[in-house]
């Protein structure tokens, strides 16, 4: 108990749990939903968790500046969110264009 | 804590109180247009108290001019989007509340 | 690394909201209402990362998190709902999601997120980083931001692989060719004002975050996203580039990033035997050469991935 609470009152893990919190939210919308759209922004939401992580350890340097190692592999990491962001919001238009509904269609024929 | 401190401690508060009212009235107001004014209120002088607060304890002047520019350039924004929300929801028939 | 009570009470209320704001975001029935809150998530995310100390972060996410992703976002709903005609009011769970209970995949995710945090909690408090190493490197890399420095030259190949793939998004949007939601004829007198006035502040303040990323916050990326978001404002008003740009320059621009990043990765392979190894001397110039070709090559890239389809040429009616 007195570790959790140590861990806790630490800033840098408080938001390094947070991060992970959010990954899993994400990925629960992403398993549970089956509108594209909402996939899109679960996975950003994944996105921005993993990167909180990624910095909350970073900061773990007692002391000084933060490392910036991470800090520059977050910013790619923003820049390559956006990207496939755009392609995979694309792809959804080509799919929903094609098949009038926003989602992935089933195999099972259950339609 | 010096003069420095307390008058932007005074200046951040009451922009703060502003961002609260306005975030008060984003919530509590019947439409949209009502809303817009609560928020811009908070944008404009709430902000701008948190800048002139920030402002008081900057390092140069350039980096308060630089704080100021950023005020002026949300109150540019912030009006101009205020001006298109309100048109776009009048196009789209959204009625105003009448009591 | 002690922090007051304020300061984790402050970082305690951020951590909720952003939990919080990422819940009802996924969660909202409403997919317009979803984008939105999603905009103020990363709004805020840009706030958590002013206080764990990364302010490059910070602009970037304000400014690509929240504002091109957003745009990117309401463009995509505005093109979907002309498509699909009618909307679920309740988001439709997954058809091989209907075979099983519904609680299962909250029990598998609950263990999961217990598993994970579990691991970021039990890592030590205190490691050592490569923050050393940066700084005693940081006089000969050219500049004196340590975050420019790792982008720029330390890690030099992989900002080489991200402008390809920026590029490469690019190139796959414009092959599936789905154009821009329409825009009125005429903008109003407000946007068209608006525009006047902002984009020109926005090349400034563009300028200004690729200058100053050399010592302090600041640096290609975000600069590159400035001028996307001002390429964006344009495009919203009905601004499209004048035909005689639209076919060789415009391609030019968006390969010149990329294109003089792997050009400089040959000129160093062939002359100091390893790739991207700067020679000292010339680290500082090489880096302002770098920076100015893949800022204006990311904003005219992110300004393209929002206008989604390709330049017609010849062929425009």
């Amino acid at each position: 108990m007195n570790t959790v609470m140590n861990t806790v009152m630490n800033a840098a893990s408080l938001y390094g749990l947070v991060g992970a919190g959010l990954f899993c939210l994400g990925l629960y919308a992403l398993i549970v939903h089956a509108h594209l759209l909402r996939k899109i922004l679960a996975i950003n939401v994944m996105g921005s968790g993993v990167f909180l992580v990624l910095v909350a350890l970073a900061k773990r340097i007692g002391g000084g500046a933060p490392d910036p190692v991470p800090h520059a592999m977050v910013i790619t990491g923003i820049v390559v969110a956006v990207s496939a962001t755009a392609l995979a919001l694309t792809l959804m238009l080509k799919v929903a264009t094609a098949t009038g509904r926003a989602e992935l269609p089933d195999d099972e024929g259950s339609e | 804590m010096t003069l420095s401190d307390y008058s932007a401690a005074v200046l951040l508060l009451a922009g703060a109180f502003f961002f609260l009212a306005g975030t008060l009235g984003l919530l509590r107001f019947p439409d949209v247009y009502t809303r817009l004014h609560a928020l811009t209120k908070a944008d404009n002088v709430g902000l701008g108290l948190i800048v002139l607060g920030l402002a008081v304890q900057a390092q140069s002047w350039a980096a308060a001019g630089k704080l100021v520019l950023i005020w002026l350039l949300v109150l540019l924004a912030g009006a101009s989007v205020s001006h298109l929300v309100a048109r776009a929801a009048l196009h789209r028939g959204v009625r105003w509340w009448r009591r | 690394m002690v922090t007051t009570l304020l300061q984790w009470t402050f970082d305690a209320l951020l951590g909720l909201v952003l939990l919080w704001l990422a819940w009802r975001s996924l969660a909202s029935t409403d997919l317009f209402k979803s984008i939105v809150l999603f905009i103020a998530f990363g709004l805020l995310m840009a706030l958590a990362w002013a206080r764990l100390d990364a302010p490059d972060i910070a602009i970037a996410e304000a400014a690509i998190g929240a504002g091109l992703t957003g745009a990117l976002l309401l463009g995509a709903l505005a093109r979907l709902r002309a498509v699909v005609n009618e909307e679920g009011v309740t988001p439709q769970q997954q058809p091989l999601l209907r075979r099983f209970p519904v609680w299962l995949p909250a029990i598998l995710l609950l263990w999961v997120a217990a598993g994970l945090a579990y691991v970021v909690a039990a890592l030590p408090p205190y490691a050592v980083g490569l923050s050393a190493q940066v700084a005693a490197n940081l006089d000969a890399s050219g500049v004196s931001n340590p975050v420019t420095a790792v982008l720029l030259n330390f890690r030099a190949y992989d900002t080489l692989l991200e402008m390809v793939v920026l590029l490469l998004a690019l190139l796959a949007v414009w092959s599936l060719d789905i154009p821009l939601a329409g825009v009125a004829a005429a903008p109003g007198l407000i946007l068209d004002t608006l525009s006047r006035q902002l984009v020109p502040i926005l090349i400034l303040v563009a300028a200004y975050l690729l200058w100053v990323g050399a010592h302090a916050p600041g640096g290609a990326f975000q600069a590159g996203s400035v001028l996307g978001a001002a390429g964006v404002l344009l495009l919203l008003t009905g601004w499209r580039l004048p035909p005689r740009l639209e076919g060789l320059p415009l391609r030019m621009i968006l390969v010149a990033g990329p294109g003089v990043f792997v050009a400089i990765a040959v000129l160093t392979t062939l002359t100091s035997g390893q790739l991207l190894q700067y020679p000292p001397v010339q680290a500082g110039l090489l880096i302002v050469i770098l920076e100015t070709v893949a800022t204006v090559s990311i904003g005219v890239t992110l300004a393209a991935l929002f206008f989604g389809s390709p330049p017609r040429g010849k062929q425009h009616q």
